[in-house]
């Protein structure tokens, strides 16, 4: 029978759902609640308002009947789950709260054009090479493996005919060595960018829960926006209060410190790890520094642009400083870091008061395509 | 016969498996149109699934969001189609091609209990039978109108329609709801003649006097033009009463009628879910235990009629109850368990040991499977000592667990609780009270209100879209936390006022 012409309109939907998702792209952004449904190339999204509208029940008043064992005020089910089971698969599908996966290169798509994102132009592409064997012609000698059938046939006809040895009545084409062909390759080498993500934050007493959570959610959008623009990405986290530590991803966003803050321990921290493992001629660089704003003092703030200015700034793409209100930060850093770099497009600074900030602030680190 | 045509799709070995197995089923008494099989594999059993079991069906968004999620469900292990019925003649039945032998033996003798319930069933009887056809025809039309009219506009005019396809009245095609006029009867207007007394004529001015017929006359008048307020009874079949007064172009109103065909066409297979599923169990368990398993099969078998059959706290499963409501029905008959004699009866010993051996049990079921639909299935044959054997409850939510619980073992509470979840198929009981409200040529509709709300979100998005149809402010009546209100949409804005 033909079939696949659901083709067509699961396409339709998909391009529904991608025009839903970016609707209300930001409240996902704001609300954060696409991080834990992250899956390994996917997010799955919950879009409850796709469903065709029907004058219908209210499912929570309604209650119903069941079969089993059970006492009476014995649970049987959370609240949503109540609806179709295997009974109920037959001419209409169960009414749950749609789930669609959304591959995280289209989540990246539906952002990059919703906060008209330009494409990022990528340095030090000539370092790095990867090889790609590509088949680009025919030769006379090869292994049998890679026999072209049909230029070995061709060959052997135009040969026996030339002869005068092929007979119409019988036609036999047998080819002799001569005639075969073969398949061969070029290995190209192809210029390959790879970034390096590294995430810093300020961990002291200072940063409370919800000021994580910004830096989290934010995180999240950029490394799902740069992993869309790079193939080959690492991300490496530091924390930091009066000294710094690289730790993993789970550690960076769960850690707790207290005690006070020297924003230059992460920065050098940062300046070895680049200096170590990410060479900048190989690397593109994105530095991600988020904090409250506070620090020791003057002299190290001066330490912190003094790294910034000799060290960071010539390695790096561009060097982001995100700095998230909270209640206890004076947020002075940003005020400094703006007067000795107003102008300077190496540096992106952004303060975000709110999660409804997290948005622009996005926008902010990731619009200048660098 | 053409019996290569309607095994064309299947291996020789199912092909042969099908005739038997038909044969059978004809034996016992079961009666269908010839059935037309044919073997997918499971995305194109999905792809028919999705489209309602229709492949030709009209291009629309929906079917590719039910596509996904069948596939999900498929690709995740929850849930697997192992057999699709189409109510037509022929029937077709599509088989997932993965299936072993014996599932493919046990749903095609399942498919065989369906074929004849659609067949016999009283409540499928006005249904198209050539809707695969009528489907395809659907198709074209709709396509045609897109490439015409554009494809976005006939799709969101589509989603229109099918966000109200559950606004239909199900026994309308059974009941001639209005007189047809009579072909000589002129349209004007007649005064109306109030009834006199009966009284000598030179009474009549005594009896019947003058200036109260006219009061009678004046009062008849005006009740006649209260009805103008049409319709003259609230019409439950709403999408009936937009094809007839909606301000709607030839392609709406098309589209708009097809739609509502095609919910008519599935509304009996809401109604009678429970009997349906229950009479095709019935049927494949007969048959494949006195008739079609092998011994090495019957392991296997009895694994899968089971996993069929198996229940889950918060859901009533209708191949469960429904057999094992067809089966007490044969038993009660075959015993003599009915009528004034056993209701009456309240020993217990002797009500276990009842039985006069009529043996009237198969004609019954063959009976109810005939004229009855899920409503009248429960409502009739529901007995306490069934409701305790399959051990059913009612439950209810909890609001301070967020939990649904278990509220009552009680008999009467799980009958009304099934019966209610049943009437209408499962759907708010919602009528077009009057298409001229306050005169100003907007739609008022009624819900009727049986205890439970309406899903207020969707009710709102519903009425967006019935005033993209009906073009004039639309309202609905309905009772929200037990209080009365209406709900309106005027094209703007969504307003609510208390009644």
């Amino acid at each position: 029978m033909a079939t696949n012409k659901i083709g067509r309109d699961h396409s339709r939907f998909k391009q529904i759902v991608r025009g839903k998702i970016k609707k209300e792209l930001r409240k996902y952004i704001t609300k954060g609640e696409l991080i834990g449904r992250k899956g390994k190339n996917t997010v799955s999204i919950p879009l409850p308002q796709i469903q065709l509208p029907r004058f219908r029940f209210g499912s929570q008043q309604r209650g119903g009947v069941g079969q089993g064992d059970g006492e009476i005020g014995q649970p049987i089910g959370k609240g949503d789950q109540q609806g179709s089971g295997p009974g109920e698969a037959g001419d209409r599908p169960g009414e749950h709260v749609l789930e669609v996966d959304v591959e995280l290169e289209e989540l990246a798509k539906i952002l990059g054009e919703e906060l008209e994102l330009p494409r990022i132009e990528p340095r030090g592409k000539k370092a790095i090479a990867s090889e790609k064997d590509v088949y680009t012609g025919i030769h006379r000698v090869g292994p049998e493996s890679l026999r072209h059938f049909k230029r070995t046939f061709k060959a052997a006809l135009l040969r026996q005919l030339s002869l005068g040895e092929y007979d119409p009545e019988h036609p036999l084409v047998l080819p002799i060595r001569e005639d075969k062909r073969y398949r061969s390759w070029k290995t190209h080498r192809e210029p390959e960018a790879n970034a390096v993500i590294i995430y810093m934050m300020d961990v002291s007493g200072s940063m409370g829960f919800e000021q994580k959570e910004i830096v989290r959610i934010e995180s999240f959008w950029i490394d799902t926006w740069l992993r869309s623009q790079y193939k080959n990405i690492e991300s490496r986290y530091i924390v930091h209060d009066a000294t710094a530590k690289e730790v993993d991803q789970h550690t960076f966003f769960h850690i707790r410190e207290s005690g006070g803050t020297k924003i230059s321990s992460a920065y050098e921290l940062c300046n070895r790890l680049i200096n170590e493992e990410f060479p900048p001629d190989e690397w593109n660089i994105y530095p991600f520094h988020f904090s409250d704003g506070d620090n020791w003092g003057g002299d190290d703030t001066r330490r912190c642009i003094r790294l910034l200015e000799e060290e960071i700034l010539p390695r790096v793409n561009v060097f982001c400083y995100g700095q998230v209100k909270s209640a206890y930060g004076s947020g002075q850093f940003i005020k400094d870091l703006r007067a000795s770099y107003d102008d300077d497009e190496r540096i992106i600074l952004s303060s975000i008061g709110s999660r409804d900030e997290i948005y622009d602030s996005i926008k902010d680190f990731l619009g200048k395509g660098r | 016969m053409a019996a290569y045509g309607l095994r064309g799709g299947l291996t020789p070995e199912l092909a042969e498996w099908a005739e038997r197995i038909e044969a059978w089923a004809r034996e016992y008494g079961l009666d269908f149109w010839s059935i037309c099989f044919e073997l997918l594999d499971y995305d194109q059993i999905n792809e028919v699934a999705a489209y309602g079991g229709f492949p030709t069906r009209y291009p629309h968004w929906k079917w590719g969001m039910d596509f996904e999620q069948l596939n999900k469900g498929y690709v995740y292990g929850l849930q697997k189609i192992y057999e699709l019925v189409i109510n037509n003649d022929p029937c077709y039945a599509y088989l997932m091609k993965s299936n072993s032998i014996m599932d493919q033996k046990l749903v095609m003798a399942h498919v065989c209990g369906h074929a004849d319930f659609f067949k016999n069933n009283l409540w499928f009887s006005k249904t198209n039978r050539k809707m695969m056809d009528q489907m395809a025809n659907h198709g074209t039309r709709i396509r045609r109108y897109a490439e015409r009219i554009g494809h976005e506009e006939v799709e969101s005019f589509i989603d229109c329609c099918l966000s109200i396809d559950n606004l239909i009245d199900i026994h309308s095609p059974f009941v001639r709801r209005r007189r047809v006029p009579d072909e000589d009867e002129d349209d004007l207007p007649k005064r109306p003649v109030p009834k006199k007394l009966r009284s000598k004529d030179y009474m009549d001015r005594f009896v019947n006097p003058p200036e109260f017929l006219e009061e009678q006359t004046r009062r008849l008048q005006e009740a006649i033009e209260k009805r103008k307020n049409f319709p003259e009874h609230p019409e439950r079949d709403v999408m009936l009463f937009l094809l007839e007064h909606a301000p709607l172009d030839r392609w709406q109103r098309d589209i708009l009628g097809m739609i509502r065909e095609e919910a008519y066409y599935f509304a009996p297979q809401a109604q009678t879910k429970i009997m349906n599923e229950g009479w095709a169990s019935y049927w494949h368990s007969k048959l494949m235990t006195e008739k079609i398993l092998t011994d090495a099969e019957v392991i296997d078998y009895a694994d899968h009629h089971a996993g069929t059959m198996g229940t889950r706290p918060g859901v009533l499963n209708p191949y469960k109850i429904g057999i094992e409501l067809f089966r007490d029905i044969e038993e009660r008959w075959d015993k003599g368990k009915f009528g004034k004699e056993w209701e009456e009866c309240d020993d217990a010993e002797a009500r276990r040991a009842w039985d006069k051996k009529l043996g009237l049990g198969r004609e019954k079921i063959f009976e109810v499977r005939r004229i009855y639909n899920d409503v009248m299935f429960i409502d009739e044959f529901l007995t306490e000592d069934f409701a305790r054997e399959q051990k059913m409850f009612t439950f209810e939510y909890s609001k301070q667990s967020d939990e649904y619980v278990i509220a009552s073992r009680e008999f009467r509470e799980i009958k009304s609780k099934l019966l209610d979840q049943l009437t209408n198929w499962g759907n708010p009981f919602i009528a077009v009270q009057n298409g001229n409200h306050e005169n100003r040529g907007e739609l008022y509709l009624v819900h009727e209100h049986m205890g439970t709300d309406l899903d207020l979100d969707h009710a709102r998005d519903v009425l967006k879209n019935l005033q993209r149809i009906w073009s004039r402010p639309v309202h609905l009546e309905t009772v929200v936390e037990k209080r009365r209100k209406l709900l309106s949409y005027n094209g703007r804005k969504h307003g609510e006022k208390n009644l």
